[in-house]
């Protein structure tokens, strides 16, 4: 038992610094403050995939649907007089799980093969519905005339990003610690146990087409959340946010931070958009070349290999400043 | 004793091939029933055919008076059957706690009850399912149908493959469970007279077919007639 406690207080303690860190940096980089808040979404973004890909092992080249989904109805509420972002953010989110829940009965069946081309398909179907029906999307143009109520009724969008990142922040946090909670529970293992072998957990009494169906329907929630707090926070939609790259850019961002345990997301959206950003200012026609030479080298290399490399330093990090004895 | 389990005149096997024949057995609540037989008897497919892995043929499988004949396999574990295969199955990737917790239901068999239960696993509560040794794996297989909570558990050559004393182990375990807590339980063996030691009745299969059906006890006491019903002398030993 004293083991156990011991065990948990030192994750508890990686966490806190890893959040401490977080939640610094707009302090630290007060200049930073649009790219903070883009890390923050796309790091939103990518939990939400996590939860698939990673605890599932649902893999997705369409969850930009979701994304767009969130982001159109965000938009669209605020365009029409629903100003208020958080209520804005629970409806759009909620668009979108109405919309992983239709879906999710689609990606039930198959391979992985399978499923990549249905939630491609369905991303890509959404691309062109968003195009078609501009009068309600602006189509090419993008969503004009949204304008976002100032946060809790205090805090207004300003152009430097502090509210946006803020904002985006303390979302990512809260969604964040109900996955956490998520993945802990019950539920989470079962769907882990799915995702381990399907046919045993089936026999085992795990009702795995549920499970499905009840993680797909979040992780599209949480995209949806993702999406809307970009609307939100730029007060801008187009039809971007259903791109085929954007769903293919999430999956990247996994691979960069490595999936099945919630923080890969968030590591990865911060290695992406930081190279992103770097690179585009020194090299601003040829930087996602430099994005994938990295992808192939850390495939090449073994992602686990650079990753438990970097798991070592940051636990003898933590271990300092909880200043626990180095082994 | 309420009737738990009636299997009538079931005919099953794979695709077109037909393994079992014309199986007819019954169980009661907290009864304990053998299957016994040579390899290739049938035993495992009849495993197979309660768990709804093989192809109907002809017969019934009632489970509490429900017919459960055509119940998707998917669903006979929601119905209340546990199972222990015959490869424990167990989550390589999850942690022995994390194993159990992932698929208990309400019932009195909890995590902790089964921790006290098997004390060897709680000790090992944290470690990976690919770091047990193959008598953990079948303790926490036997564990994880337990927290299940089913009416009925169907074990599948419990005692294959493990060294003697994880043998004695798991023994004292079955005995537990079905002489002192008088679970409901079909047990498939090889080592017959074991398995006789620890359950109430006991059948014979050989080539599909019953061909003895009687108390453990009488099968015990008379190692002459366990030998000519299995028609293998040394495996009744």
């Amino acid at each position: 038992m004293a083991a156990d406690w011991v065990r948990r207080i030192a994750v508890n303690h990686r966490e806190w610094v890893f959040w401490i860190v977080a939640i610094a940096l707009p302090l630290l980089f007060p200049g930073k403050l649009l790219l903070i808040n883009e890390i923050a979404i796309l790091a939103l973004f990518a939990l939400s995939l996590d939860l698939l890909l990673g605890y599932a092992g649902i893999i997705s080249l369409g969850h930009a649907a979701f994304f767009g989904v969130g982001a159109y109805a965000a938009g669209l509420l605020a365009k029409h007089g629903l100003a208020e972002p958080l209520v804005g953010l629970l409806l759009s989110a909620a668009a979108a799980a109405v919309l992983g829940f239709l879906t999710s009965f689609l990606v039930l069946r198959g391979s992985d093969l399978t499923r990549l081309m249905v939630t491609m398909g369905i991303g890509l179907m959404l691309l062109e519905l968003a195009n078609r029906f501009d009068t309600i999307t602006g189509g090419a143009d993008g969503l004009q005339g949204v304008v976002m109520a100032p946060l809790l009724g205090l805090f207004a969008f300003d152009l430097a990003g502090r509210t946006a990142c803020a904002y985006s922040m303390a979302i990512l946090l809260v969604l964040f610690l109900l996955a956490r909670r998520l993945v802990r529970s019950p539920f989470g293992l079962s769907l882990r146990a799915v995702k381990a072998n399907r046919l045993r957990a089936v026999s085992v009494g795990v009702p795995a087409d549920t499970r499905l169906v009840t993680i797909y329907t979040i992780a599209a929630a949480y995209a949806g959340a993702a999406g809307a707090l970009l609307a939100q926070t730029t007060q801008f939609v187009s039809l971007d946010v259903l791109d085929f790259h954007r769903s293919a850019d999430v999956l990247l961002v996994l691979v960069l931070g490595g999936s099945g345990y919630l923080y890969g997301g968030l590591i990865g959206a911060a290695i992406f958009k930081v190279m992103q950003d770097w690179l585009a200012a020194q090299t601003p026609q040829y930087w996602q070349f430099w994005i994938g030479l990295l992808l192939v080298v850390i495939v090449l290399a073994g992602r686990e290999r650079v990753a438990v490399a970097i798991r070592r330093r940051w636990t003898a990090l933590t271990r300092r400043f909880a200043g626990e004895p180095t082994p | 004793m309420a009737e738990l389990l009636s299997v009538e005149r079931l005919r099953s096997g794979y695709a077109e091939a037909v393994v079992l024949d014309n199986v007819s057995l019954s169980l009661d609540e907290g009864e304990a029933l053998a299957v016994l037989g040579r390899n290739g008897a049938g035993k495992t497919t009849l495993i197979a055919s309660l768990l709804g892995l093989t192809t109907w043929h002809a017969g019934t499988v009632r489970l509490a008076g429900h017919d459960i004949t055509r119940l998707a396999s998917k669903r006979r574990a929601r119905a209340g059957i546990g199972w222990v295969p015959q490869e424990r199955s167990i989550f390589r990737s999850l942690s022995v706690e994390e194993n159990l917790t992932a698929i208990q239901r309400p019932g009195p068999w909890s995590v902790p009850r089964v921790f006290e239960l098997f004390p060897r696993l709680s000790e090992r509560r944290q470690h990976l399912g690919d770091q047990l040794s193959g008598g953990e794996q079948q303790m926490l297989a036997i564990a994880r149908a337990l927290v299940l909570n089913p009416r009925l558990i169907l074990f599948d050559e419990p005692l294959e493959g493990l060294a003697p004393l994880i043998v004695e182990e798991v023994l004292s375990i079955l005995r537990r469970l079905l002489r002192e807590e008088r679970l409901s339980a079909i047990v498939v063996e090889q080592k017959a007279r074991q398995v006789l030691a620890v359950t109430d009745r006991a059948i014979i299969l050989d080539r599909g077919a019953v061909v003895h059906e009687g108390p453990s006890a009488t099968l015990l006491e008379d190692p002459q007639l366990l030998a000519a019903k299995l028609g293998v002398g040394d495996r009744a030993k």
